[in-house]
C-alpha cells in the first residue's frame, strides 16, 4: 500500500552545515589529552616531571636492582666477604647486607634460637590489630581478647615457664619493642585520655578541670624526647631508694602519659561535637552522671573519633622510635646498631629503605584502614 | 514602656529558693566539693611523695640543687654558633642560649620553607594534570608514613657520603658540596649593609603607607592609582642609593681549599642541612593536606559566583576563595608549626647542637638533671606558646566577622 499523498516526505534540502562530531572523548588518547597535555603550561609540566621521574627511576634501579649485590661468598674461615660491596660502593646496592642482617635488624640481641618467639609475638600483634579493626568484634569481649593476648606475648617474650627459657628484658630488641611500645602506650593511655577528657569537659569539678587541663597542655607543649629524658635521668631520682624499673618500664610511662594527653584531645573533640540534646535527654530520664557517660555519650564520642584515633595511632607507632635517644633497641635503633658492624661499612641508605619500608608497610595499611572507616562512618551518617 | 505593661504577676516574684550547702551526700553541690578534695588531694600527695623521694636522692648522691651552676666554665665546643663563643671562658648559661638560638634558626627556616613546599605540593594534589596529582599524593603517602627520625638519619647518611674536601683539590668552583658541609660565597658584611637593610624595611613601611592611600583613593573615585612603581623605586632603588652613598661596599669571601679543609666563604654544616631538609620535607607533607582540605573546603559556588560576576582567575584566589580557605587552615597549621619545633629537638640523634642535646650533655656533665630537663621544658613550652600566641591572633584577624 502506497503512503497517501497527503504525507509528504520531508525534502531532503541543503545539508544543515552540522557540528563535527566531538574529537573522542573516550578512550586513551583522549584521556591523555584531557589529563597530561591540556594546554601549553601543562604539557611543559608533564614533560619536565616525566623526564625527572624516568631519570630518577632509572638512576635507582641501576643501583638497587642492576648494580646492586645481592649475597657474598664466605670466607674460608665461614666470615662474609665484603669485598664485592665494597667495591660497588656508591654505585649499587649491597642488599648481601640485608640478607646478613636482617634478623638482628628485626629481633635484636634476643637469643638466636629462640627468635622464633619474637616472631610469633609480631605475628600476634598484627592478629590482634586485624581482630580490632573489623566492626564485628566491636564489643566488650575484645577487651578479654587483648588482655589474653597481651599476656600471651610478655609470656613468650620473658619465658621461664613451660619450659621457655627466661630471657632478661635488655635482651629485647627490634620490631616487638616497637610494638609493644606503642601498643601498650594505646592500651593504656586510652583509659587514662578518656578520664582526662571527661575531667577537661566537667563543670561541676573546676579544680579537677584545671589539673586537667594544666596536664594536656604541659605535656602537648614540650617534645616527647624531653619527656624520654625526663623518664630516663628523673625517673630513677623519683623513685624511692632501691626501687629501680628498668628502661623500658621507664620509656613505656613516658610514652603513656604522652599518649594520653594527646589521645584526651581526640576524645574532648569526640565529646564537643555531640548534640547537647544528648546528654540533656539523658539528665531529663534522671540518668547518674556515670550513666550518662558510659551509655549515652562516651559510645557515641567515640565512634566519632575512631578516624583521628586511628591516626593519632599511627603518630605513635612512628615515635616509638624516638627512643633511639635514650638507647632502647626498637627497629630503628637496632638497624643503626647493625649497621656499626664493621664487616658492612658504609652500608646505610640500603638499611634505612629497609626499615622506612617496614613502617610503610605499617602506618600506610592503618592509614588505608582510617579512610575506609571514615567513608563507612559517612555513609552511615549521611543516610 | 509604663510599668503597667509588665505583668503584674512579676512585680513581687518569688525569689529562687536560697540553697545552702547541705553536709549531705545527696547534695550534688557537697558531692562535687568532696570529690574534688579527694582527687586533688590525691595528685598533691603523689606530687609530694615524689619530691620527697627526690630530695633524699639528691641528698644521698649529693647533688645541690638551684641553677648556680649555669654561671659556671661550660667547656664543650659548639660547632655552630650564631653568637660568639668561647667554650674556655664562657658559661652553661651561654652555651644553653647558643642552643636555644639554633633551636631557633632551624625552627623558623623550616617552618618557612615547609610552609611553601607544602602549599605548593597541596595544590599539586588538586592540580588538573594527572602526573602532578598522582606524584604529590605518592610523596604526602610516603613522607607521612616514614618516621622523622628515620629521615633526618637518611638524609645525614647521604650527605656524609659526599666526596671529602681533599677531592676538591684544583676545583675552582665558588661553591662546594661536600661531606663538610655546603660551602658558598658570602658578602663581607659591613656597616654600610646594616644601613641598606635598614632603608629596605623603611620602604616596605612606606610602601604599605602608599598602598593603603591607594586603597583609599580606589574607594572613592574607583581607579587604583598603580603601587609598582614606589615599591620599587622604595624597596630597592632607595636602599641602592644609601648603599652607594657609603662607598658600596661589595667584598665578596669566596671558600677555597687550604690544606686538608675549606676556607673562607659562609658554611652551612651536614648536621643543619641534614636537619632542615628532614623536617621540612616531613612537614610539607602534613602541610599539603591541610592546604588541600583547606581549599576543597570552600564551596564549589564560590568559586563559579566569583567567576560570573566577572573576577579574573587572580582575583578569585585572593579575594573570594584564599580568606575563606585560611579560616581551615590556620589551625591545624599551627598544630603543625608547633610539630616543626618540636620534632628540631631530634637534632640530638644527628648531632646538630640544638637546645635538647647541649642540655643534655649539660645534664650528663654536671649531673644536674631535674634542671637540665627543666631548661628543656620551659623553652619549648616558651616557643609553643609564643607560636599558638601569634597563631591565635593571626587567626582572629581573618576569623569571620560575625553580626
Amino acid at each position: 500500500m502506497t503512503p497517501p499523498a497527503s504525507i509528504a516526505i520531508a525534502e531532503a534540502g541543503p545539508a544543515p552545515t552540522r557540528e563535527r562530531p566531538p574529537a573522542s572523548v573516550y578512550g586513551p588518547f583522549a584521556w591523555v589529552r584531557a589529563n597530561l597535555f591540556n594546554g601549553i603550561f601543562s604539557t611543559i609540566v608533564t614533560l619536565v616531571l616525566g623526564v625527572a621521574i624516568a631519570w630518577a627511576l632509572y638512576g635507582f634501579l641501576k643501583w638497587g636492582v642492576a648494580n646492586a649485590i645481592w649475597s657474598v661468598p664466605t670466607t674460608a674461615t665461614g666470615a662474609l666477604d665484603p669485598t664485592a660491596c665494597r667495591a660497588a660502593h656508591g654505585t649499587g646496592a649491597c642488599w648481601a647486607a640485608i640478607n646478613d642482617k636482617w634478623r638482628f635488624m628485626l629481633f635484636g640481641r634476643f637469643p638466636y634460637d629462640q627468635q622464633w618467639r619474637a616472631g610469633i609475638c609480631i605475628a600476634l600483634f598484627i592478629g590482634l590489630f586485624y581482630v580490632s579493626s573489623d566492626r564485628r568484634f566491636w564489643r566488650k569481649e575484645l577487651a578479654y581478647i587483648w588482655a589474653a593476648t597481651l599476656a600471651v606475648i610478655f609470656t613468650l617474650m620473658w619465658g621461664g615457664v613451660f619450659g621457655l627459657s627466661y630471657v632478661p628484658q635488655d635482651e629485647w630488641g627490634g620490631l616487638p619493642i616497637t610494638l609493644i611500645l606503642a601498643t601498650f602506650g594505646l592500651a593504656l593511655a586510652f583509659p587514662l585520655s578518656v578520664l582526662v577528657a571527661l575531667g577537661r569537659r566537667s563543670t561541676a569539678l573546676p579544680a579537677v578541670k584545671t589539673l586537667c587541663i594544666v596536664y594536656v597542655e604541659l605535656i602537648r607543649g614540650v617534645p616527647l624526647i624531653a619527656l624520654l629524658f625526663m623518664a630516663n635521668v628523673m625517673f630513677p631520682l623519683f623513685m624511692p631508694v632501691g626501687l629501680n624499673p628498668d628502661k623500658l618500664l621507664r620509656a613505656q610511662v613516658a610514652i603513656i602519659l604522652f599518649a594520653a594527653a594527646y589521645l584526651a584531645e581526640v576524645v574532648r573533640g569526640g565529646l564537643q561535637a555531640l548534640p547537647k540534646g544528648q546528654a540533656e535527654a539523658a539528665d531529663a530520664l534522671g540518668l547518674t552522671y556515670w550513666q550518662k557517660t558510659l551509655k549515652i555519650t562516651l559510645p557515641q564520642a567515640l565512634r566519632l573519633v575512631i578516624p583521628p584515633l586511628v591516626n593519632t595511632f599511627i603518630g605513635f607507632f612512628k615515635d616509638t622510635s624516638l627512643v633511639l635517644t635514650i638507647g632502647i633497641l626498637d627497629l630503628l635503633t637496632a638497624s643503626k646498631t647493625a649497621m656499626a658492624d664493621p664487616v658492612w661499612q658504609g652500608v646505610s641508605t640500603e638499611i634505612y629503605i629497609v626499615v622506612a619500608m617496614v613502617y610503610v608497610a605499617f602506618c600506610y595499611t592503618m592509614s588505608s584502614y582510617s579512610r575506609s572507616i571514615e567513608r563507612k562512618l559517612d555513609r552511615a551518617r549521611n543516610r | 514602656m509604663s510599668s503597667a505593661a509588665i505583668d503584674p504577676r512579676l512585680a513581687n516574684a518569688r525569689a529562687a529558693p536560697k540553697r545552702g550547702l547541705r553536709l549531705s551526700w545527696s547534695d550534688p553541690m557537697f558531692r562535687n566539693i568532696v570529690w574534688q578534695v579527694l582527687i586533688v588531694g590525691l595528685v598533691v600527695a603523689v606530687v609530694w611523695y615524689l619530691v620527697a623521694n627526690t630530695q633524699h636522692n639528691l641528698e644521698v648522691r649529693r647533688i645541690a640543687t638551684g641553677l648556680g651552676f649555669l654561671s659556671n666554665t661550660a667547656g664543650i665546643p659548639i660547632a655552630e654558633t650564631l653568637i660568639p663563643y668561647d667554650p674556655a671562658v664562657n658559661t652553661w648559661g651561654r652555651a644553653v642560649i647558643e642552643g636555644i638560638l639554633n633551636t631557633f634558626k632551624v625552627a623558623v627556616v623550616g617552618i618557612i620553607l615547609s610552609t611553601i613546599l607544602g602549599t605548593l605540593i597541596g595544590i599539586g594534589r588538586l592540580s588538573k594534570n594527572w602526573l602532578v596529582a598522582k606524584v604529590t599524593s605518592v610523596y604526602v603517602e610516603t613522607l607521612r608514613d616514614i618516621p622523622v627520625l628515620l629521615q633526618l638519619l637518611f638524609w645525614y647518611g647521604l650527605l656524609q657520603a659526599l666526596p671529602g674536601p681533599r677531592e676538591f683539590r684544583g676545583s675552582t668552583s665558588w661553591i662546594f658540596i661536600s661531606n663538610r658541609g655546603l660551602k658558598l660565597p658570602i658578602l663581607v658584611w659591613e656597616p654600610a649593609h646594616w644601613w641598606a637593610l635598614g632603608a629596605c624595611v623603611l620602604g616596605l613601611i612606606l610602601t604599605m603607607a602608599w598602598n593603603a592611600t591607594a586603597n583609599r583613593r580606589r574607594d572613592a573615585t574607583g581607579v587604583k592609582p598603580p603601587v609598582w612603581p614606589a615599591a620599587l623605586l622604595l624597596m630597592a632603588g632607595f636602599p641602592a642609593l644609601v648603599w652607594a652613598s657609603l662607598g658600596a661596599p661589595h667584598e665578596i669571601d669566596f671558600p677555597a681549599l687550604k690544606g686538608f679543609n675549606f676556607a673562607g666563604g659562609g658554611t652551612i654544616t651536614p648536621e643543619y642541612f641534614a636537619l632542615l631538609l628532614g623536617l621540612t620535607l616531613y612537614t610539607a607533607a602534613y602541610i599539603a593536606e591541610i592546604v588541600r582540605s583547606g581549599i576543597q573546603a570552600v564551596p564549589k559556588g564560590q568559586w563559579e559566583a566569583a567567576a560570573a560576576i566577572g573576577l579574573h582567575p587572580g582575583a578569585v584566589l585572593k579575594l573570594i576563595v584564599l580568606p575563606q580557605a585560611l579560616r581551615v587552615i590556620i589551625p591545624p597549621m599551627t598544630s603543625q608549626f608547633l610539630n616543626l619545633t618540636k620534632n628540631s629537638s631530634l637534632a640530638v640523634a644527628i648531632g646538630f647542637q640544638d637546645v635538647v642535646s647541649i642540655s643534655g650533655t649539660m645534664l650528663n656533665q654536671t649531673g644536674q638533671a631535674i634542671e637540665g630537663v627543666g631548661i628543656i621544658m620551659a623553652v619549648f613550652l616558651a616557643f609553643s606558646l609564643s607560636i599558638s600566641l601569634f597563631m591565635n591572633w593571626y587567626n582572629a584577624r581573618i576569623a569571620l566577622v560575625e553580626r
